[in-house]
């Protein structure tokens, strides 16, 4: 499906290779961004020596169940219990050493954990439920241009993201790059992340937030600073007047029907803000907050029963003919 | 198992008074747990507080006149409470059903001054945070008041029965003098809070 | 009410030995048959009430797990829709945690305490009844909800805005909210009634120096509970404030907060792991005694750690919370003190390990859970130290790498000690022994399904699992081992299958218990199995920690309490020295009526704010019959 689109997608949409997509995808363990790999080491490391430490936990255990004891039963005698004592004693220092140790550790890499240097970009994310709205903002404001589910972010540079919760508590989560940050209303956070190879990462809401918290994902395409660009000024632009005729009347009924109230093309009066705008779909890889690979068949599929698809989301049933579905899913397929 | 007897406990009182008392110990510990609320409740107080750039929020700070005199009136229930309690832990009975009855107007006050109370806060608890959590403040107070009212009501009525003269209900009105007091502490950094923070 | 058996003011040493169990019997007597149950005060009768209820709520908050492995063994499964799914996993947090976990800790105490501190009742055995039937509202109202479509579907912690008025529609997260008052409510009598039990009613000579560690940890328990539990009380309120009368304390837009509700059900929330573990720890201290036949080495650091760990659960809520934007300065001094725990923790550990290397270990099924337990918790330990990192956090916070670690910690930590326990004081429960075999067998089930079940989800977590997520896509490469997890599973409810049925067999077919079957050094096993309404014909009197390795033939006990009345002994705090012999409460109804007057006002409460002034009245009534003096033997002074 969409994992599919990441293997074959290093045509059109990506000249660099896609490293990622090699390994997994959303995993803290097949890690390509800067933070995650520092946090990865880490994660390592803790492991590492919390399982030497219970291997001697254990080995202690069964010495203790199975040693070779005197047949005769004694009494708690001092001189043993003493041995006993500095025994524990022994172990305990050796608890505060190790959790010192990890105390210290985690304070240094807290600090590490917001990326060092500039930011070179900022992006508004907004957690709604169960969809991703993207803002980047520019230093200017001619700049700025909207969109959602897919964050497209230059290699190598670090992005600043503003984390705004707008109805419940969402969590921003692409474990490959960063680690989580929750989006709480009226609490904006911000989360510094920097691929350090091109590829497309996944990630997906890690705070509970309703019905569809299972389907809320999104992926971060960290591509070359020349695609980045080439990508942001097409994003920029309006939504091109459709060609076809199959898809300019499909642009009638997007108009006419509630689908504008809800969601932006921009270039055309539909212009509604509760839905993620739709002004370049087609060019994004999944719908529906990362479900289905965006096709013309996907996106007739999910406007015909949106509801079956993704119980709970907030996309209401619109009744069209099949001959409108097909329309609309064409234009929307067309609006790359 | 074979059974020595190595102690007597014939001589033992029948009921012990105070720290010698079981229920004495029960109200302790829920003086405890309620302790323990009021202290949360005034931390979230606080915690609006802190997180609010104007305090009150769209409001102006409550009349300090019914919250004042409400203050007055508990700090001067607690001479005949005191007294009370000194009364019933000497059994005197007939001093015992003067203090209970003073006491029982003297709970009975307050909740009439509460009265003017809410509506001297200027503000609903519908308007805003800061509105909800005075409005709860006072109203979990109130229920406190209630409570030992209602308590000291049925100790009253019980003191002129024939099962006043016990020592159990001599302790009852120790205890539930203990908790007046209790409440009266109470009531001072809510008092504090309430009145004083908001003028800050 | 019937007459006193025996004239007034008669006492146990005038009766004839042989008479005196039948004197007492008639006096401290439970009416048989169902007024009977309703009426009772009987610590005995109401903790076996309330272990029973607690595992009927385990069982069928383990169908509820089993229902979520059928869910999430392929992706996109569609056995259940989010709307579902979403209760199905919050009823089985909230059902586990306050329906089964902290009751049945409580529930074991309930029974056991009394016993274990030489005492013929509970403090307070009327509030404890009382207790008992909130807690079974508070479960009726949660599980018919959910057999309604009404289950509370916002997780255990209900976090707002999700479960506030906006978002959260219906009446489900009143529901949720309302029984935590009930449980609350019951957990705190029983807090209550428990401290004042161990503080005043030991047998004379049980210096704080002589108390079972099982009893420590249930005081420091208690005061867990009764510093942890307002909390919650306070945000359930606030909750239902807001969403029934339209109170602002967590809306942003007029000055409320979101994270101030997680700080309130954290600062319940953490310390609510340690209500269920210190119990649990307590009973390994006290069942390792006869299994290691050797008194628990350190017995002055186990009490410590004890205390230790329930100053420090009040001071580590914030690692909840890593990830929702708090100061990192902050969080930091946070991560210092949820290391900290790690401290007594071990110190605890290192204890028992000690005590099984002095001594000569008897592998029966107690100590087989007790070295189940060790494995497993560690493990938990160890994940637990992990996620006290801050940064470790923000890659595992809410995945299946916490779901995981609390599992071992809350399965591994206390319901294995907690099954052990099961039995080991089964024969003083029933009087009967449980099968060894079938034990054996359930605890090598139980051990390696349990660890097939929840180890892999570690690593789905580190995979990028988040928790909570009714479904997943197949392009995600989580299939093959929740296919294994949900399989392991199998394994594991066969081990508790398995459990079930050795109880129910052996409560009516097992092996007649002796007094003493495992020869253990406490107070409980020196009365019958199962024991007479009055514990104790008369009260022991104890100079040793293990007064029954002391001597095994005779007890020491002290003579003088009148038997025409319901009479134990009050004992100073410290130095257990007797300074009353005080009546204890006779059966009554008036708990029942109270009960039942409360259950109608929070549940009215959840539908129309004038419930508390209305529904006010009855209970007051209630408590006023409860309270009112019978003219009984037991109100003499």
């Amino acid at each position: 499906m969409i994992r599919g689109a990441c293997k074959a997608g290093s045509g059109p949409l990506l000249a660099a290779p896609l490293a990622a997509c090699g390994g997994n995808w959303q995993s803290a363990l097949d890690v390509y961004g800067t933070a995650a790999i520092g946090l990865k080491q880490l994660i390592i490391l803790i492991v590492a020596v919390c399982s030497v430490v219970w291997m001697l936990v254990m080995i202690a255990l069964i010495v203790a169940l199975w040693r070779r004891r005197d047949a005769q039963a004694q009494a708690p005698e001092p001189t043993r219990e003493r041995r006993m004592t500095v025994a524990i004693m022994g172990a305990v220092v050796a608890t505060v050493l190790i959790i010192g140790t990890f105390t210290v550790m985690s304070f240094i890499a807290t600090r590490a954990l917001n990326v060092a240097g500039q930011d070179d970009l900022t992006i508004r994310v907004r957690g709604l439920q169960w969809w991703w709205g993207l803002e980047y903002v520019g230093p200017d404001p001619s700049q700025r241009f909207e969109t959602a589910n897919e964050i497209h972010i230059p290699v190598g540079r670090n992005v600043r993201l503003k984390l705004e919760g707008l109805d419940v508590i969402h969590s921003f989560w692409v474990p490959s790059l960063a680690g989580k940050q929750d989006l709480v209303p009226g609490r904006p956070n911000e989360l510094t992340i920097r691929a350090e190879r091109a590829g497309v990462y996944r990630g997906q809401c890690a705070e509970f937030c309703g019905m569809q918290h299972a389907h809320m994902a999104l992926l971060v395409i960290a591509e070359p600073q020349d695609d980045f660009d080439k990508w942001a000024n097409a994003q920029r632009q309006a939504a091109t007047q459709p060609a076809e005729e199959e898809a300019a009347s499909g642009l009638q009924t997007f108009l006419a029907k509630p689908c504008a109230a809800c969601h932006t093309v921009r270039g055309t009066a539909a212009a509604g803000t509760t839905g993620p705008d739709l002004t370049h779909v087609g060019g994004r890889r999944a719908i529906a907050a990362g479900l289905f690979e965006t096709t013309r068949g996907s996106l007739a599929a999910w406007i015909a029963d949106p509801q079956t698809i993704k119980p709970g989301n907030n996309m209401p049933l619109v009744p069209l003919t099949p001959e409108e579905l097909r329309a609309v899913s064409a234009y929307l397929a067309s609006l790359k | 198992m074979r059974e020595r007897i190595v102690l007597g406990l014939g001589r033992l009182p029948l009921h012990g008074m105070g720290a010698a008392s079981v229920t004495w110990w029960g109200t302790l510990a829920f003086m405890l747990i309620e302790g323990t609320g009021f202290a949360l409740a005034i931390a979230v107080y606080l915690y609006l507080m802190n997180l609010a750039t104007v305090w009150p929020i769209n409001a102006p700070p409550p009349d300090l006149l019914p919250g004042t005199l409400m203050t007055l009136i508990l700090e001067i229930s607690l001479v005949p409470n005191i007294l009370l309690s000194r009364w019933a832990e000497q059994q005197d009975l007939r001093k015992v059903r003067v203090g209970i009855v003073i006491m029982s107007i003297l709970g009975i006050i307050p909740l009439i001054v509460r009265i003017f109370e809410f509506p001297a806060l200027k503000v609903s608890w519908d308007s805003n945070a800061y509105g909800s959590v005075v409005w709860t403040l006072l109203g979990l107070h109130t229920t406190h008041i209630i409570t030992d009212v209602v308590d000291t009501l049925v100790l009253a009525v019980l003191m002129f029965t024939r099962h006043g003269l016990n020592l159990r209900r001599f302790g009852d009105v120790q205890d539930n003098a203990m908790y007046w007091n209790f409440v009266v502490a109470t009531w001072l950094p809510i008092y504090g809070c309430i009145y004083w923070l908001a003028r800050l | 009410m019937n007459g006193p058996p025996t004239a007034p003011d008669t006492r146990d040493a005038d009766i004839e030995r042989t008479r005196l169990p039948s004197v007492l019997a008639e006096t401290w007597k439970t009416p048989v048959g169902f007024w009977g149950a309703l009426v009772t005060v009987d610590h005995k009768i109401i903790g076996r009430r309330y272990i029973f209820t607690a595992f009927v709520f385990l069982a069928i908050g383990g169908v509820l797990a089993a229902l979520m492995r059928i869910q999430l063994a392929q992706p996109e499964a569609r056995l259940f829709g989010p709307d579902r799914y979403n209760q199905i996993f919050t009823m089985h947090g909230a059902n586990m945690m306050f329906l089964f976990a902290v009751p049945v800790m409580e529930a074991v105490a309930v029974y056991l305490v009394p016993l274990m501190v030489g005492t013929r009742n509970i403090a307070f055995p009327r509030l404890n009844a009382f207790s008992y039937w909130i807690y079974l509202a508070g479960g009726v109202l949660l599980w018919t909800a959910f057999a309604l479509d009404m289950g509370p579907d916002v997780g255990w912690f209900a976090y707002v805005p999700l479960s506030g008025p906006q978002y959260g529609a219906g009446k489900r997260a009143d529901i949720w909210a309302q029984m935590i008052t009930f449980t609350e409510l019951s957990a705190l009598a029983v807090a209550v009634e428990l401290v004042v039990t161990i503080f005043k009613q030991r047998a004379p000579g049980m210096t704080l120096d002589r108390i079972p560690v099982f009893v420590w940890a249930m005081l420091v328990t208690s005061f867990l509970v009764i510093m942890a539990m307002p909390a919650i009380m306070i945000a359930s309120t606030s909750l239902i404030l807001d969403r029934l009368v339209g109170t602002h304390f967590f809306n942003p837009a007029e000055g409320g907060d979101a994270l101030l509700w997680q700080h309130l059900f954290w600062f319940f929330g953490h310390p609510e792991v340690y209500i269920i573990f210190l119990p649990a720890a307590g009973m390994v201290s006290t069942m390792i005694e006869p299994f290691a036949r050797r008194p628990a080495f350190g017995y002055l650091g186990l009490v410590m750690a004890l205390i230790a760990t329930g100053i420090l659960a009040f001071g580590l809520w914030v690692h909840h919370m890593f990830v929702a934007g708090l100061p990192r300065l902050g969080d930091s001094f946070f991560t210092a003190s949820s290391m900290a725990i790690a401290v007594p923790a071990g110190i605890q550990i290192f204890c028992w390990l000690a005590t099984l290397w002095d001594g000569r270990p008897v592998f029966k099924t107690p100590l087989l859970f007790i070295i189940g337990f060790v494995v497993t918790f560690v493990i938990g330990g160890l994940t637990g130290v992990m996620v006290a990192s801050v940064p470790f956090d923000t890659q595992v916070h809410d995945t299946y790498f916490v779901v995981a670690h609390f599992h071992y910690v809350l399965i591994g930590g206390a319901v294995f000690p907690l099954l052990g326990a099961v039995h080991y004081w089964f024969p003083k429960l029933t009087g009967r022994m449980m099968s060894e075999r079938l034990g054996q067998w359930s605890f090598w089930l139980i051990i390696v399904g349990f660890n097939a079940t929840f180890f892999p989800m570690h690593i789905l977590g580190l995979e990028g699992m988040p928790r909570r997520i009714y479904t997943y896509q197949p392009d995600l490469p989580w299939h093959g081992l929740n296919l294994f997890i949900s399989l392991s599973a199998v394994i594991l409810i066969a081990g508790f299958l398995l459990f079930f049925i050795n109880a129910i067999r052996s409560a009516h077919f097992g092996e007649v218990a002796p007094d003493n079957p495992w020869d253990a050094p406490t107070l409980e096993w020196a009365s019958t199995s199962p024991p007479p309404s009055y514990n104790f014909a008369m009260i022991p009197v104890v100079s040793s920690l293990h007064p029954l390795w002391d001597d095994r033939e005779t007890l020491p006990v002290a003579a003088g309490l009148r038997t025409d009345r319901r009479e134990l002994v009050v004992t100073t705090l410290a130095g257990a020295e007797p300074q009353a012999r005080e009546a204890s409460p006779r059966n009554s109804i008036w708990p029942l009526w109270a009960a039942i007057a409360t259950t109608i006002m929070l549940i009215w409460s959840i539908f129309s704010p004038w419930a508390v002034i209305w529904g006010s009245i009855p209970v007051a009534v209630a408590l006023i019959g409860w309270f009112w003096p019978k003219g009984t033997p037991e109100d003499e002074s």
